[in-house]
């Protein structure tokens, strides 16, 4: 699916992505000739669809988890199934130093993620604040975190 | 009429690839290209019809195939309906995180074991997605091939001479595992000789062979039934059916019934172990030999 400015003949670009809770999706596309915008409104249907093959629409700003798309997708999943802190991922960690502090908030928000799951949706958002240099993770901050990352229903 | 560029025409000015959704689904493609191979052979095992023994025959021929020392992975593709990690006793094991994929855990004969069953939390639980109720006809079958392609992609199986997929009852989910795995080093067809498995085989059998399935090899399960104090065979069923392996597929295995064999994989105990003369484990171990040698392993 692509999006064409009719009148400048030029492919829209991806500029933002907005996951509401209520299983629908929104895509902000944007003219690099003219700079108007438009929005993609997807209906949950459309968005699952889309969710169900494991793609982001707009594009990926982390590399693809493994099994990203079970675990994300699956209801009742077994809360000690992985063991997702490896032993270069430690070492990585350690090197860089401390990674982002969590408000009680972010916290809270964090707990209600899966178990089986939060592992691994922990592991994104913390990359992602490095990338971005980010000390301090609020609900706001993952907020936008969700966003960008189109971490859908996590 | 004015012109309107089409989807192709501008296919290419999208920038990385990893930004289109053709460019996601290709990366994932290439994933799986690359853990596939790393592994030796892929040898399927499927029917099209359920019942017949498919997960059991799997579980033994992968602990047969690993006492010959060989690396061997079994992956329970059968979502719904997962038994391989009860068979090969790893219910309750955990997956560790490597720096290659998901490191699964390894079962009876160090066999490496990958089902469904270990991801759900209740051991009776249906398998439930996350998605749009009452609707879920228009997207379940697209998540749970792309679940299966990530139990192939995502696993560090690490260097394996044969993974086993055991597959789904229904002759789509055979076509489903051939779209994520074009070419398998072999197909086994499991059937019991009753006319109504033969009449479904005939059907899996032709999708194979229009799929080009390079080997495909039947084995009949259950033929007979050996009586414990006389040792006497009895036929289990009774059919009018042409057999299938005298009109167009070789038969590489009969399989004779064994009450003890459902009891000892239920148990998690690899029934050709526990019991490797029982006449069903002598037919098991000799299909596993067949498949060595066809498979060059």
């Amino acid at each position: 699916m692509k999006f064409l400015c009719v009148p400048c003949d030029r492919v829209m670009a991806f500029a933002e992505r907005h996951v509401p809770d209520d299983g629908t999706l929104t895509v902000v596309f944007g003219c690099p000739g003219c700079g108007r915008e438009m929005a993609l409104l997807a209906n949950p249907y459309e968005s699952q669809l889309v969710r169900s093959l494991g793609v982001k629409v707009g594009g990926r700003t982390v590399p693809e988890q493994p099994m990203e798309l079970m675990r994300g997708s699956l209801e009742g999943g077994r809360p000690e199934a992985f063991n997702d802190s490896t032993p270069l991922a430690r070492e990585d960690a350690a090197s860089r130093g401390p990674g982002p502090v969590w408000s009680p908030g972010a916290l809270e928000r964090l707990e209600r993620v899966p178990s089986f799951v939060r592992g691994m949706v922990k592991r994104i958002y913390v990359d992602w604040a490095r990338q971005h240099g980010i000390s301090e993770f609020t609900p706001e901050v993952m907020d936008r975190a969700r966003s960008e990352l189109g971490l859908e229903g996590m | 009429m004015r012109r309107i560029r089409t989807y192709k025409d501008v296919a290419a000015e999208a920038g990385a690839a990893v930004v289109t959704i053709p460019g996601q689904v290709m990366a994932q493609r290439e994933r799986l290209a690359r853990r596939l191979a790393d592994i030796g052979a892929v040898a399927a095992i499927a029917s099209g019809k359920g019942g017949v023994g498919k997960s059991a025959l799997t579980a033994n021929l992968a602990v047969s195939l690993g006492a010959h020392g060989l690396r061997v992975g079994a992956l329970d593709s059968d979502l719904n309906g997962p038994s391989l990690a009860r068979m090969l006793g790893v219910v309750g094991a955990r997956f560790t995180a490597g720096e290659n994929g998901m490191i699964p855990p390894m079962g009876s004969g160090g066999i490496r074991v990958v089902s469904m069953e270990l991801f759900q939390d209740g051991a009776d639980d249906p398998l439930r997605w996350r998605g749009p109720k009452g609707e879920s006809w228009a997207w379940r079958g697209v998540i749970e091939t792309g679940t299966i392609r990530e139990l192939l992609s995502d696993v560090a199986w690490g260097k394996l001479d044969v993974l086993f997929v055991d597959v789904a009852p229904g002759t789509d989910r055979i076509a489903r595992l051939l779209d994520l795995v074009p070419d398998p080093a072999a197909l086994l067809l499991v059937t019991t000789p009753s006319a109504m498995a033969r009449r479904v085989v005939a059907r899996s059998l032709r999708l194979a062979r229009e799929a080009r399935v390079r080997r495909i090899g039947l084995v009949e399960n259950m033929t007979t039934w050996a009586c414990p104090g006389c040792g006497a065979l009895t036929e289990l069923y009774e059919s009018s059916e042409p057999q299938l392996a005298s009109r167009e597929i070789e038969c590489w295995a009969e399989v004779p019934f064994d009450p003890r064999l459902a009891r000892s994989t239920d148990e998690g105990t690899p029934f050709v172990l526990a019991y490797p003369d029982a006449p069903a484990a002598r037919a098991i171990t000799a299909l596993a030999t067949r498949l060595r040698r066809e498979l060059h392993l």
